[in-house]
């Protein structure tokens, strides 16, 4: 397991002036898989993704480990598809122009090689008429070509890992297939690895190999995507899912009461309990660390009460909090 | 058959040279919720204001409770507005963030001279109480709320006209899914109890299948297909 690991994160603690908003997580990144991260406002995953970047907000405190660190080859090994596709590139300079840069920056070759990298490039990730258009500028590119340009950016040097931080938040249902299919493919084509950030649930189905729920800074199941989708083992998952409009039947969705913890206003025990259906007094005390459960990694005390399907349970919870 | 709550006639609405909406028509009834849906710069918010007469649209008709209200003066459409209630995207946006949230909800009532200082706070807890928000949530200000309480003071606000129409454009859309469905089912239950007509501006294809009886999809100013 540990050696055929691409990258491994072991207890990342991330603190803003002594407050935690990522509090003790440890996971794996396997060579060529994706990797979903999901969690609300919060939740701490952009900062994970962050955090593997090298890229954290200023004032940022760390500790633990993340091995082997590519941060230190950013561009080359590990790289970036932000959300916004248009701020990532520049206003000023032709598209294909800041593909060969970013080719150019670690690779030696001549500017006539990285101009022809850089249209290959843009031809790869479906841009007609590539040649032609890796001389235009952003502006004249649509809203989905820019996106395509961004992941032709970073996929251009063929990195062992790309952290994709939101890159469908703003999209529409079919658009946001239409770019995590891309993303995916693109993946394949250079053998990368991908982390997806989302908070999107749905956005996980048929796009990720493993998926890694996070709530309040921890893990709160890891395992399979299919099969977390299919039965999720933590309450938290299961509300998630069960209170996606797509899963719903009746007029009335199943809910989950309150919100979303903010960092630094957490009560003691679980993140969770203070919103959970199945919360005991154990979980108003003690944190549950994560546990091997029928192939997947859960942190909950009392994962064995939680229903299949778990609809009803949140139903009763769907009244407003 | 008695008359729709809202009936749009060949909406039109223009910035400077551009058209925004280019001919668009559809009918509301009440207790009924329409999705205007499709991609960003659509028009499908442009739509949804110029039915509220934000700004006056460029052509076309807009008849509510059987009023023709293009044709009418501001004068003339005063009494009419507290009737149709707009909920917006982004719920601290559209509360001031100065006034505590128990103002915001009495703001209305005030303006439309319907604030008695006997009762009037007893109507504000109810309010309120009737968004699921616990009334002591009214000494607070917009920053002090998470994002799913501070739109539920939102719809307060709005039902604080007693309204008929209810205009959300994307009042989910801002939320964390976990927040969003509690909302939805807040908007649900107003509307099984109240029998409000809700025009519902939504790009989340899935919401809008759960929650609108009927669809009209826009695609660059124009109606492609009504379904439902």
């Amino acid at each position: 397991m540990e050696s055929e690991a691409l990258l491994s994160v072991r207890e990342l603690r991330i603190a803003f002036d002594g407050v935690e908003a990522v509090r003790g997580l440890s996971f794996d990144v396997r060579p060529r898989e994706v990797l979903a991260i999901v969690g609300e406002s919060g939740a701490g995953k952009s900062l994970t993704a962050r955090a593997l970047l090298g890229m954290l907000p200023r004032g940022a405190t760390t500790s633990g480990t993340i091995s082997p660190d590519l941060s230190a080859h950013r561009g080359r090994r590990i790289s970036l598809v932000p959300q916004d596709a248009l701020s990532a590139l520049s206003p000023v300079h032709r598209v294909g122009d800041q593909l060969a840069a970013a080719a150019r920056s670690v690779a030696g070759i001549s500017r006539t090689e990285a101009r022809a990298r850089a249209v290959a490039a843009l031809d790869r990730v479906g841009i007609p008429d590539a040649a032609r258009k890796a001389r235009a500028y952003p502006h004249e590119y649509s809203g989905g070509m820019r996106q395509r340009a961004v992941i032709a950016m970073a996929t251009i040097n063929e990195p062992d890992l790309v952290v994709a931080d939101e890159p469908t938040t703003a999209l529409d249902e079919e658009r946001r297939d239409r770019v995590l299919r891309l993303l995916g493919e693109q993946r394949e084509a250079v053998g990368a690895a991908l982390v997806l950030v989302t908070h999107d649930m749905d956005a996980v189905r048929g796009h990720a190999d493993r998926v890694l729920v996070m709530y309040a800074g921890r893990l709160t199941e890891l395992g399979p995507a299919d099969e977390v989708l299919a039965r999720p083992r933590a309450p938290y998952t299961a509300g998630l899912l069960a209170s996606l409009p797509q899963n719903a039947t009746g007029r009335r969705l199943p809910a989950l009461r309150g919100t979303p913890p903010a960092p630094g206003t957490l009560t003691p025990g679980c993140a969770f309990a203070p919103r959970c259906p199945l919360a005991a007094d154990a979980c108003h005390t003690a944190e549950p660390e994560p546990r091997q459960v029928s192939g997947r990694l859960v942190a909950c005390h009392r994962w064995e009460e939680l229903p299949h399907p778990a609809t009803e349970l949140f139903l009763k919870e769907g009244q407003p909090a | 058959m008695t008359d729709p709550l809202l009936d749009v006639r060949d909406l039109v609405v223009r910035y400077g040279p551009v058209t925004a909406v280019d001919g668009v028509s559809f009918t509301l009834a009440a207790g009924e919720t329409l999705a205007l849906n499709g991609p960003s710069g659509c028009g499908k918010s442009s739509t949804a204001l110029a039915v509220l007469q934000l700004p006056r649209p460029a052509a076309g008709e807009v008849h509510f409770e059987g009023r023709e209200l293009t044709s009418l003066t501001e004068r003339e459409l005063r009494p009419l507005r507290p009737r149709m209630q707009p909920v917006f995207q982004d719920p601290y946006g559209s509360l001031s963030p100065r006034h505590r949230i128990r103002d915001a909800i009495a703001e209305p009532l005030k303006v439309q001279g319907r604030w008695h200082p006997a009762d009037g706070p007893a109507r504000v807890a109810e309010l309120l109480d009737r968004v699921g928000l616990d009334p002591a949530y009214g000494d607070r200000r917009p920053h002090e709320l998470s994002g799913g309480q501070c739109q539920r003071a939102g719809i307060a606000r709005a039902l604080a006209s007693e309204p008929r129409l209810l205009v959300l454009d994307e009042p989910v859309s801002s939320l964390d899914p976990s927040v969003r469905a509690g909302v939805l089912n807040l908007l649900a239950d107003l509307q099984d109890d109240l029998g409000l007509g809700y025009l519902f501006i939504c790009h989340d294809r899935a919401v809008v299948r759960h929650f609108a009886d009927r669809v009209v999809e826009m695609r660059e100013g124009r109606v492609g297909v009504t379904s439902g």
